[in-house]
């Protein structure tokens, strides 16, 4: 397995809703790469299209959305996949951790059966074997007191506790790649970092490559080795997360990096905030840039021609799609 | 200066809620089909006595149990005494359907008192009023109705009572909710703050959201009432000879099934077409008021 | 568990106190009473009768002798049926009604929840709507109307039922009451449990268990199918009263010698403790059926079992 195998390869991704009154582009057109052994973070407001993507990628879409482009896992093309080979490879090859670990486990099942249930279907485990297999996972998410956790119910435990649960449901089987939609979001500020650490330390231990949806720059930048920074549908800036991070290129993200507030910074004046609302899904894109309405550097060429990813540096690649770059660098 | 802001504010609101809720209620098809069903059926409960040579009491012995025909104008046949059906089921039908009415109005109107002072007052009073609520429904209504029929005797205007008296349990629960709901909104509040008397503030503010659940309730009250008259009636706990109703008729009907089988079809079918009717426009309703998609 | 079914008791016991009493009381300052119809009798005789049923006393005092005599399981006399106790007519009536109650309650459960599911499986495709068709006729058409038309069809035009009578249970006698008394709550129970597992469908932990590539079986039988029972479980109550209700005009109609008969029976004659007696059993009927729906909740729903919520949450 050589260190830069290609895990996930998603090209030209759109993902159409269809709706009584038009339809809906939650996804316009997204592509990345991501190797084996790394994490990428996808970054935006809501309603950019991160988690989306993400649920286009496990297929959760649902009825009435349509996807076109490509996204190939380990080769496996994955749109257009029937149901029951899909479900060979979700869960086995891809895990996903769900934003809200109270509604994304079941109320009425112990954690420990939910975890065993996932071994025995997959790989037709025996009870014991699947016990087994579903209490190391759970050490491995520090869970204290595994023995009598594996008989409680969701409800009987805290937060963290529980996203610790889905997490282990993500890794249980040791996939390739896992896809986390704000894992640590719905969860106290006390609590997010040492999920988190949990979380990133599993995943470094069997090299699982990391989608990893936020819209909090901090736990991105902490976890994640590269960046996507995504408005309306599509990405706009790509690279490593330092780089990224570090020397933005795009008046959005620059704006993002500049709206948080910081600990050392001036405690008095306000916090600055990006003018106006990022466009609604629904509506049909006018052409050129969707951010020129909230852009500081807008230009007429900005009105008339939708700006394309192009390189901003070569080592390390960082991609920026802004008709203003050079006036930025 | 804040009547006028508040008065405008809420015709705002409460007319394009109500525009768009007539406007899904006029889209839904089986609605409509309810709706002018219903007009049918009731239109028919009017003119049929004056279509018709027959009046409902007078025997014919030379035509009894005669199947429909266009003789004689025994559109629906005679029964086993010779009277008219048509006729009859015409009178059954003012019957059923105005016990329906009369019933489920008298019903909401205590429901909506009991409901709104319960709701209102709040505290002890609620309490103990709710509870008495909660005792009643342990017995099963058809029992309660069956129990005041017996004690009362029979006669028309008692069963409208008895089964008003019954029915107005979940209406006071369902304006009870709605005022509490309602009491603790912003609006009322801020309209006690300024001075507004109770009455005021239930008429304003209360009465307004609690409409809507209430007309819901309602129009599926009222085939409800029907269903029960003709429960009762069909028991001979109900509507009495020289009256009729619908479940009466059904009754006698069931008399003859086999020798005169339309004496059950006719009354049957009215019945069931009315509800039919009656549940496609609360069903109707309930969409227009409250609409999700796909339930 | 059984400080929960002692908890659930204490309550219910009250309300069937209640019940009997304001039963009982409604019962007595009604006007009339139930030797009107006899009006040719003698004074005197008139006065022996009532003397015999302890109505010469004051009200009050009947009230306890009563509920002396219901502490031992005697019921009184019926007045009506002059040779029987009323808990001797209600013991006679009692398991034909409750064979006929069970039944129906079985059948409308057993077959009302998998085809509501179905037609939720199936939403808006032809399934559903056959469904949907079938369950409003069930709602909409009464009793009323479903028992004779049957009969008509299945007994009189195609003889191939018999048209009323018990038959001491036979199978083929209770074709036609079941049915009719299945169908309405056949076709609430199929519509609720549609809507239910609908809600149910569209929850995140059912998201979450097909990412972990769960086939949809698996998904429907061990994810959602018990939270799709447990608002059902709140119909039970209901669905035991609509039965009931339905029994008492079923029996009229097929003739079946059950506790409805004698019930309306009473009704028409003022026999105060023949109804009163009847009352009582519903009363305890739908109570105990309270009970159960409680009980079955607490199997369903693990926050019950484990204490989290005081009582069903309904």
């Amino acid at each position: 397995m050589s260190a830069s195998e290609t895990v996930l390869e998603v090209a030209q991704l759109a993902v159409e809703f269809a709706a009584r009154r038009g339809n809906v582009q939650a996804v316009r057109d997204v592509s990345f790469t991501l190797r084996r052994g790394r994490s990428l973070g996808l970054v935006g407001e809501s309603g950019c299209g991160k988690s989306q993507t993400c649920f286009a990628i496990m297929g959760l879409t649902g009825s009435n959305a349509r996807l076109s482009g490509s996204i190939r896992l380990e080769g496996t093309e994955l749109i257009g996949l029937p149901r029951a080979q899909l479900d060979r490879i979700r869960g086995k090859r891809i895990g996903m951790v769900f934003q809200d670990p109270m509604t994304a486990l079941t109320p009425h099942m112990t954690v420990g059966a939910q975890l065993s249930e996932i071994v025995r279907h997959h790989e037709g485990a025996s009870r014991d074997a699947a016990r087994a297999r579903t209490i190391e996972i759970m050490e491995r998410m520090r869970i204290n007191e595994v023995e009598r956790r594996y008989d409680m119910y969701p409800f009987e435990l805290s937060g963290g506790m529980r996203q610790r649960i889905v997490i282990a449901s993500a890794l249980i089987l040791r996939p390739s790649l896992v896809l986390a939609d704000e894992p640590t979001t719905a969860l106290d500020v006390t609590v997010q970092a040492d999920v988190l650490r949990t979380f990133r330390a599993a995943i470094d231990h069997t090299r699982t490559s990391l989608v990893l949806v936020s819209h909090d720059l901090g736990v991105v930048a902490g976890v994640c080795d590269d960046v996507a920074v995504m408005y309306a549908g599509r990405i706009v800036e790509f690279g490593e997360a330092v780089e990224v991070f570090g020397r933005p290129q795009h008046p959005y993200t620059r704006a993002l990096l500049a709206c948080r507030p910081s600990l050392d910074g001036p405690s008095s004046g306000r916090l600055p905030a990006i003018d106006g609302q990022p466009p609604v899904p629904g509506v049909v894109a006018p052409a050129g840039c969707a951010f020129r309405n909230r852009c500081g550097l807008a230009v007429d060429a900005c009105a008339q021609q939708l700006p394309l990813l192009q390189a901003v540096r070569q080592q390390p690649p960082h991609l920026a799609a802004c008709h203003r770059v050079e006036a930025l660098a | 200066m804040m009547r006028e802001a508040e008065r405008l504010v809420e015709a705002a609101a409460g007319e394009s809620l109500l525009r768009a809720a007539l406007a899904r209620f006029l889209a839904n098809r089986s609605a409509i089909v309810g709706l002018v069903l219903l007009a049918l059926i009731i239109g028919f409960a009017f003119v049929a006595p004056l279509l018709s040579p027959h009046d409902m009491e007078t025997n014919d012995w030379e035509r009894i149990q005669i199947a429909p025909t266009a003789e004689q104008s025994h559109w629906f046949g005679t029964d086993a005494n010779g009277r008219d059906l048509f006729v009859r089921v015409a009178a059954g039908a003012r019957v059923s359907l105005a016990i329906g009415l009369l019933t489920t109005m008298v019903s909401v109107v205590i429901g909506i008192l009991y409901g709104a002072v319960a709701g209102y007052v709040g505290g002890r009073a609620d309490q103990f009023m709710m509870r008495f609520v909660d005792v009643l429904y342990a017995l099963p209504l058809f029992f309660a109705i069956i129990i005041l029929v017996t004690i009362f005797g029979r006669n028309i205007f008692l069963v409208f009572m008895a089964i008003g008296a019954v029915e107005w349990l979940t209406i006071a629960r369902i304006v009870r909710g709605q005022t509490l709901a309602a009491k603790q909104t912003e609006y009322v509040e801020a309209a006690r703050s300024l001075g507004a008397s109770p009455l005021r503030i239930i008429f304003r503010h209360i009465v307004p959201n609690v409409v809507g659940p209430v007309i819901v309730f309602s129009t599926l009250l009222i085939p409800t009432v029907i269903l029960v008259e003709s429960f009762l009636s069909f028991l001979g706990l109900g509507v009495q000879e020289p009256s009729t109703s619908w479940g009466l008729l059904i009754s006698q009907g069931v008399g003859s099934l086999d020798s005169a089988p339309w004496l059950l079809i006719v009354p049957a079918a009215f019945l069931a077409a009315t509800m039919f009717a009656f549940n496609f426009i609360g069903d109707g309703l309930r969409d227009a008021l409250d609409p999700r998609d796909g339930t | 568990m059984s400080r929960f079914v002692l908890n659930r008791l204490a309550v219910l016991l009250p309300t069937l106190l209640v019940i009997i009493t304001l039963s009982f009381f409604l019962m007595r300052l009604a006007p009339g009473g139930p030797f009107d119809a006899d009006a040719q009798l003698e004074p005197e005789i008139l006065e022996n009768l009532r003397a015999a049923y302890d109505l010469d006393r004051p009200v009050v005092e009947q009230y306890g002798i009563y509920l002396a005599r219901l502490a031992r399981g005697d019921l009184g006399p019926s007045i009506g049926n002059k040779d029987y106790s009323v808990s001797e007519l209600i013991a006679i009536g009692l398991p034909v009604s409750l064979q006929l109650g069970l039944t129906a309650l079985l059948l409308a459960t057993l077959l009302g929840v998998p085809l509501g599911i179905i037609a939720a499986l199936n939403q808006n495709r032809w399934p559903d709507t056959m469904i949907g068709s079938l369950a409003l006729v069930g709602i909409a058409i009464p009793s009323l109307i479903t028992a004779p038309l049957m009969t008509l069809v299945f007994g009189v035009t195609l003889k191939l039922l018999p048209v009323a009578g018990w038959g001491d249970g036979a199978w083929r006698n209770q074709i036609l009451p079941v049915t009719a008394l299945v169908l309405p709550q056949l076709a609430i129970i199929a519509r609720l449990a549609r809507g239910s597992f609908l809600d149910i469908g569209r929850q995140n932990f059912i998201r979450a268990a097909r990412a972990r590539g769960l086939p949809e079986w698996r998904v429907v039988l061990n994810h959602a199918l018990k939270p799709t029972l447990i608002p059902l479980v709140s119909y039970l109550a209901p669905a035991v009263a609509g039965v009931m209700t339905g029994s008492i005009v079923i029996e009229q109609i097929f003739g079946l010698p059950g506790v409805g008969r004698y019930f309306v029976q009473g009704a028409l004659s003022r026999d105060y403790p023949l109804v009163l007696g009847v009352v009582i059993v519903y009363a305890s009927a739908v109570l105990v059926m309270n009970l159960l729906a409680d009980l079955i909740y607490g199997l369903l729903d693990p926050r019950v079992r484990r204490g989290q919520l005081a009582g069903a949450a309904r």
